[in-house]
């Protein structure tokens, strides 16, 4: 098994053995299939882009044309153990709805996400009163998928708001590697977030 | 007609037919004592068996799927585009089976076949079939063939029904179940389009309530409406618009009730071809059990219930402007499965051509087909025949 993406290895950890597991834009399937072949995990990915998918079905995942932004009325109350996505959450039209639909669907979900509040982020904004571009976030103001972006500290008062627990926090450079540093001060050095939430 | 074969086909193909003594008992009550499958075969059985792909066909399919039966054929089957070598039904690692089902007119016993008991051709006494006699006769085709296990079942439309029909009537008899422009049963628009198809061969004052045959004639005006209803509903406004338009024939108006329009000759060309290729009773049969599929039905209306007895792995396919089979028709099956925690996978195809989409060469369709396919052929054998 090739070398597992760091931000998925991150993940991987707080997944049970046996679990049923959903992932939204679940990519190439990378995810599922780590984990069904070393957890034995039974789970299905959503996924829009048709390359993505083909190559899902390639991989042997189970994976499912459907658009987040249409909802997920189709998967039942507490169904699924845990909800997984990575890095999509500011790309859906309703990321406060999206989170509600992962909690009740699954008993337990992870997102992960940019941040907008890190320190670089920041000064470019403060600097050159552009929107911000980097590596972690490529785009145009005109052309981003990116249309809910949101701090730490938003999301995490987002969660308080709910009345969703944060369960485990990971927070990382845009390579998703833990540092020393970034534990200093996440909120301004780590560019992408790892969060385990529910509603129990 | 093809000069030459070309490499990706199966080449000339000769159809066998199979005679069956052991009666079969319908879902209807009545009772087949005997009867004949004719079939295809692609590729290879390999030494354990475990290679073999079934193929369900449509409403107006036969046996005859893939390859050609002369040099002088001008077309090759009706799903050549999707089974040969290098192809989604790759016949380099599958040994694939087609057959013609019960009741049909291309060599299996049907209404056109005469009845043992009275000398005469079945005629409208055939009995009507479900789609789990079909399923049932192919069981026993399959045991004949020893074939205990298939590597997948595969079909569209009505084809497709047959293959959800199968993942619970026999669900250790099949590892992948592949579901093409499906839906778990027809909606009650989709049933009055096949009443209106019935009707106007029923009306055809040479259907002689069935007995065509016998008086010598045949109700051609009618199957070419029903025909005509059928295709049209298997197109999509856009597909229409874009090959037709509002082209004329002649270039002109000419203020008269002959075919003016292209589309119009279109629809007329079809008809008549279909109307003498094949027969009235088996096109009434057909749309009825299409009409009667309901597998929910015996549990409690209940699809997740019905699908909890699949033990194979799915594969279900839509086209966007499906309109007769509809995306959402697929996606009750997907999500019923989903809900029963079957292995499943989706794809939604673009497409502007309708329900006959599964039939044609489009690009993500075939390579999602193949994607799946060679998964199939890894998971039953791995992958080398």
């Amino acid at each position: 098994m090739s070398e597992l993406r760091p931000d998925l290895s991150i993940i991987q950890q707080w997944i049970r053995p046996e679990s049923e597991i959903l992932d939204l834009g679940c990519g190439e399937g990378e995810l599922l299939s780590y984990l069904k072949t070393e957890k034995n995990v039974h789970g299905y990915g959503l996924e829009i882009n048709p390359e993505k998918l083909t190559a899902c079905i390639r991989n042997g995942v189970n994976v499912i044309e459907q658009n987040l932004d249409n909802g997920l009325s189709n998967f039942e109350d507490q169904s699924i153990d845990t909800v997984v996505m990575t890095q999509a959450l500011q790309a859906v039209q309703r990321p406060d709805e999206l989170l509600d639909e992962m909690l009740r669907i699954g008993k337990e979900a992870i997102v992960t996400f940019p941040n907008f509040g890190y320190w670089k982020t920041r000064f470019y904004l403060l600097l050159k009163g552009r929107m911000p571009m980097s590596d972690t976030l490529p785009y145009n103001w005109y052309d981003t998928p990116n249309i809910h972006m949101c701090t730490f500290r938003d999301f995490e008062i987002l969660c308080r708001e709910k009345g969703i627990r944060i369960l485990n926090k990971t927070v990382v450079d845009d390579q998703h590697r833990e540092h020393w540093s970034i534990r200093l001060w996440p909120a301004m050095l780590g560019e992408i977030a790892v969060y385990h939430i529910t509603r129990r | 007609m093809p000069d030459v074969i070309p490499e990706n086909s199966v080449g000339l193909v000769t159809p066998k037919v199979q005679h069956f003594d052991t009666p079969l008992t319908l879902r209807s009550g009545r009772v087949l004592e005997q009867y004949d499958l004719i079939y295809e075969t692609y590729g290879e059985l390999n030494a354990d068996r475990s290679n073999a792909v079934l193929i369900c066909h449509a409403l107006s399919g036969d046996h005859h799927a893939a390859g050609y039966h002369s040099m002088d054929d001008k077309k090759p089957g009706w799903w050549d585009t999707c089974i040969g070598p290098g192809k989604p039904i790759d016949t380099n690692k599958f040994f694939v089976v087609s057959l013609n089902n019960l009741g049909g007119c291309s060599g299996s016993t049907g209404p056109v076949s005469i009845n043992p008991e009275t000398g005469k051709a079945y005629g409208p006494d055939f009995p009507i079939m479900a789609v789990r006699d079909w399923v049932n006769s192919q069981a026993r085709l399959a045991d004949v063939l020893g074939i205990d296990v298939w590597a997948a079942v595969v079909g569209g439309s009505l084809g497709g029904m047959q293959v959800l029909r199968w993942s619970i009537q026999f669900p250790e008899r099949l590892k992948h179940a592949v579901v093409i422009a499906s839906a778990p049963k027809l909606s009650a628009q989709n049933i009055a389009f096949n009443e209106v198809a019935r009707q106007a061969i029923a009306k055809d004052p040479d259907f002689h309530d069935g007995w065509y045959q016998e008086k010598g004639t045949l109700p051609k005006a009618g199957l070419m409406q029903a025909r005509m209803l059928g295709h049209l509903t298997y197109l999509s406004d856009d597909a229409m618009r874009q090959k037709f338009g509002r082209e004329l024939r002649e270039g002109k108006l000419n203020f008269s009730f002959a075919p003016e329009f292209q589309v119009e000759s279109y629809l007329h060309y079809q008809g008549e071809k279909f109307s003498t290729r094949f027969d009235a009773n088996t096109y009434m049969l057909m749309t009825k059990a299409l009409d009667y599929f309901d597998p929910a039905r015996d549990h409690d209306n209940d699809l997740r219930k019905c699908l909890s007895q699949a033990k194979c792995r799915f594969l279900v396919v839509s086209f966007t402007t499906d309109w007769r089979f509809a995306p959402a028709r697929s996606e009750e099956i997907v999500n019923a499965l989903i809900h029963a925690d079957k292995d499943v996978s989706y794809a939604c195809i673009e497409s502007d051509n309708g329900h006959d989409a599964f039939l044609l060469p489009i690009p993500r369709y075939l390579d999602i087909f193949h994607a799946y396919m060679a998964g199939v052929a890894a998971r039953s054998f791995g992958g080398k025949s």
